[in-house]
C-alpha cells in the first residue's frame, strides 16, 4: 500500500530524457512551471499537457507511473477547487443557500486542477528519470554562484541527496513495522479520527527510532571516510553541457517565452 | 497428521505494472502440519519471507490459496485479522517493531488487540515471558533499555501472547551470538513441546533447522525444491548443494567419506550421529 506513493523515486533507464544532463532537466522543469503559472487560455494548457504528454513519451514513463504520483496530492487539488469553485466572485451561475458558484469560480477551479496536476507530474518526470545523486549533483552546481554569499551550498546538497535517497528507505521501514504491528493485531483502517491518530504510535515510535539510529550510523560512516564538508571537494563525474542539452533547454525557454508573451 | 495450513499453488508478483515486477514466489504448494515443528529453508531471495506473509494474510495471493484448518483465509476479508492472531508471525529482527514505555505493556499489545483484558492478560503476558526466556524483573524495564537478544525476546514474547495456534519465526537467531541463538531456540522448542502448538521455523542456516525441525521443506527460487524429514532431507545433500544451500556440517563430511570410497550412512546430520555412524563402521570394517 505504502509502496505506491512513488514520490522522489527513480526509473531506471537509458532513454534521452534519461541521459540529459541533469542541470538541463531542472532548468527545463523551472522554465515548464513558470510556462504553467502563465496560462490562461485553454490552448496554453493544451500545450501544456501536449509536452508534458510528448516528454514522457520520450522517457518512456508510463502514463499510470504518472498518474499514480498524483494520488497523494488528490486532496489538496481536490480542496484547491472546491474553494476556487466556491469562493470566486463574479457572474452566479447557481446558488444555493450560502453556496454561491460562479462562471468565473468554475474557470479558476478548472485551471487550478490543471495547474496543480501538470506542476506535480512535471515535476515528477524529473524525479522518475534523474537519480537522486545527479539531481542534487545538478542542483549544486545550479547553486554554485551562491557560495560567493557564503551560503553552504554543498552542505544543503547533501542534506538533500540525503533525504531523497532516504525516502525510499524509510517508506519500507514503515510498510515492515506496520506489517509487524499488524501481525499483532493492530488495526489501521478502521475506528474514529482519534482512534486512527492512536492506532499510529505503535507505528511512529519504532519509525522514528530506527529514523535516528540510522542517522546516527550514516553520519559515523561518513566520518569514517573523513568527510569534512564541501570544501576541496572534486567531483568524479564533471557535469558537462552536450548540444541535446541546448536543443532542450532551447525548447522548454521558447516554451515559456511564448506562453508568457503569447497568452 | 492433519494439515493445519495449505500452501496451494501460491504466486505472489510484487510491482505489477512497474519496471520492478517480479515474482518472489511461483506457483508454490506445500503444507504444515498440526503440532509439528517445521523448518523451512531456503536461499536469499527464495521467497521465504514473501511465503510467511501469505500465511497470516498480510499479503495477498496474486494468485493460488492459502488454508487455515481447510478454509481460504481470504474468503472472508473482513475477517482477516482473526486470522492473524492464529496465526502468529514474528519477523525478521523483530525488535525494531517495540514501542511501549516497559516490556509489559509491549507484549501486552497483541492480546490487547485481541480483546483481552484483566487476569487473563496478565497471565498471558507473564506466561509468554517466561517461553521467551525473560525475567520477571525486565516486565517493568523499558524495552529499548535492554540488549539486543532480550529485546527479540520481548518481540517475539509479543505474538506469543497472543496463543496462535501457529506460530511462524522469521530467522528468529539472525544477528546473536552464537550462544543467544542457541538459548533462543531452546526456548522455541520448550515452548512447542509444552504447548503442542505448531512451529514455523525460517532459517537460512540448515544446521540449525537440523536440529530442531521435525520435518523440512527446502525452498528455491520461489517454489518447493523438496520436503521431508531431516534425514530424507539431507540423503540428497548433492541435489542441496546445487540449489546453493549449505548442508549441515556432519552430513557434508559424510558426503566427502563417501565420495573417499567409505562406506558412511550419508543421512546423517548431527555429530551425534556422525560419530555412531563412524564407530559402526570401525566395527564392521574390523571384523
Amino acid at each position: 500500500m505504502l509502496k505506491d506513493i512513488t514520490l522522489g523515486q527513480y526509473f531506471p533507464g537509458t532513454t534521452l530524457a534519461h541521459r540529459l544532463d541533469p542541470r538541463t532537466k531542472i532548468l527545463a522543469v523551472v522554465c515548464y512551471i513558470v510556462a504553467i503559472f502563465n496560462c490562461h487560455s485553454a490552448w496554453a494548457y493544451g500545450l501544456m499537457v501536449l509536452t508534458l504528454v510528448v516528454s514522457a513519451r520520450v522517457s518512456k514513463v508510463s502514463a499510470k507511473a504518472l498518474l499514480r504520483g498524483l494520488k497523494p496530492v488528490l486532496f489538496i487539488i481536490a480542496f484547491t477547487a472546491v474553494l476556487n469553485l466556491f469562493y470566486t466572485p463574479g457572474t452566479t451561475l447557481w446558488r444555493w443557500g450560502v453556496l454561491n458558484v460562479t462562471h468565473e469560480g468554475v474557470v479558476m477551479a478548472a485551471s487550478m486542477i490543471a495547474r496543480i496536476a501538470l506542476l506535480i507530474t512535471g515535476t515528477f518526470l524529473l524525479t522518475y528519470t534523474t537519480s537522486p545523486i545527479q539531481l542534487t549533483d545538478g542542483l549544486e552546481n545550479l547553486m554554485g554562484p551562491l557560495k560567493r554569499l557564503h551560503a553552504p551550498v554543498h552542505e544543503l546538497a547533501m542534506m538533500m541527496s540525503i533525504a531523497l535517497r532516504f525516502i525510499p528507505t524509510l517508506i519500507e521501514e514503515t510498510d515492515k513495522i506496520m506489517s509487524a504491528q499488524k501481525a499483532r493485531g493492530a488495526d489501521f483502517e478502521s475506528g474514529g479520527l482519534v482512534q486512527r491518530a492512536k492506532a499510529l504510535i505503535p507505528l511512529l515510535v519504532p519509525l522514528f527510532i530506527s529514523a535516528f539510529r540510522r542517522a546516527d550510523e550514516l553520519a559515523t560512516a561518513m566520518e569514517c571516510r573523513c568527510y569534512h564538508g564541501g570544501e576541496g571537494r572534486t567531483k568524479l563525474h564533471v557535469l558537462h553541457y552536450q548540444t541535446r542539452d541546448y536543443a532542450v533547454l532551447a525548447f522548454y525557454l521558447a516554451l515559456a517565452v511564448g506562453v508568457i508573451v503569447l497568452d | 497428521m492433519e494439515d493445519i495450513i495449505q500452501v496451494e499453488n501460491l504466486t505472489h508478483t510484487y510491482g505489477i505494472g512497474t519496471p520492478f515486477e517480479r515474482s518472489a514466489v511461483k506457483n508454490m504448494s506445500l503444507s504444515v502440519r498440526r503440532g509439528e515443528l517445521l523448518g523451512l529453508i531456503g536461499h536469499t531471495g527464495s521467497g521465504k519471507s514473501t511465503l510467511i506473509q501469505h500465511l497470516n494474510g498480510l499479503l495477498k495471493p496474486t494468485s493460488g490459496r492459502v488454508l487455515l484448518d481447510g478454509r481460504d483465509i481470504w474468503a472472508e476479508p473482513k475477517k482477516i485479522r482473526d486470522v492473524r492472531f492464529r496465526v502468529g508471525l514474528v519477523f525478521q529482527y523483530p525488535e525494531y517493531q517495540l514501542f511501549e514505555e516497559t516490556v509489559y505493556k509491549d507484549i501486552s499489545f497483541g492480546p490487547k488487540n485481541k480483546g483481552l483484558t484483566g487476569d487473563a492478560l496478565d497471565r498471558r503476558v507473564r506466561e509468554s515471558a517466561r517461553f521467551a526466556g525473560l525475567d520477571e524483573d525486565k516486565l517493568g524495564k523499558s524495552p529499548f533499555a535492554l540488549s539486543g537478544g532480550q529485546k527479540r525476546r520481548v518481540a517475539i514474547a509479543g505474538v506469543i501472547a497472543m496463543e496462535p495456534e501457529v506460530l511462524v519465526l522469521d530467522e528468529p537467531g539472525a544477528g546473536l551470538d552464537p550462544r543467544g541463538r542457541e538459548e533462543l531456540l531452546e526456548h522455541i522448542r520448550a515452548y512447542h513441546t509444552e504447548r503442542g502448538n505448531t512451529v514455523v521455523l525460517v532459517s537460512h542456516s540448515m544446521e540449525e533447522v537440523a536440529r530442531y525441525a521435525d520435518r523440512i521443506v527446502v525452498l528455491s527460487h520461489g517454489s518447493t525444491l523438496m520436503s521431508g524429514t531431516p534425514r530424507e532431507v539431507f540423503a540428497r545433500g548433492s541435489e542441496l548443494t546445487r540449489a546453493g544451500l549449505d548442508v549441515p556440517q556432519a552430513t557434508r563430511i559424510a558426503m566427502e567419506l563417501r565420495k573417499r570410497g567409505m562406506d558412511v550412512d550419508p543421512a546423517v546430520y548431527t555429530v551425534e550421529e556422525l560419530r555412531d555412524a563412524l564407530l559402526a563402521m570401525r566395527k564392521g570394517g574390523a571384523r
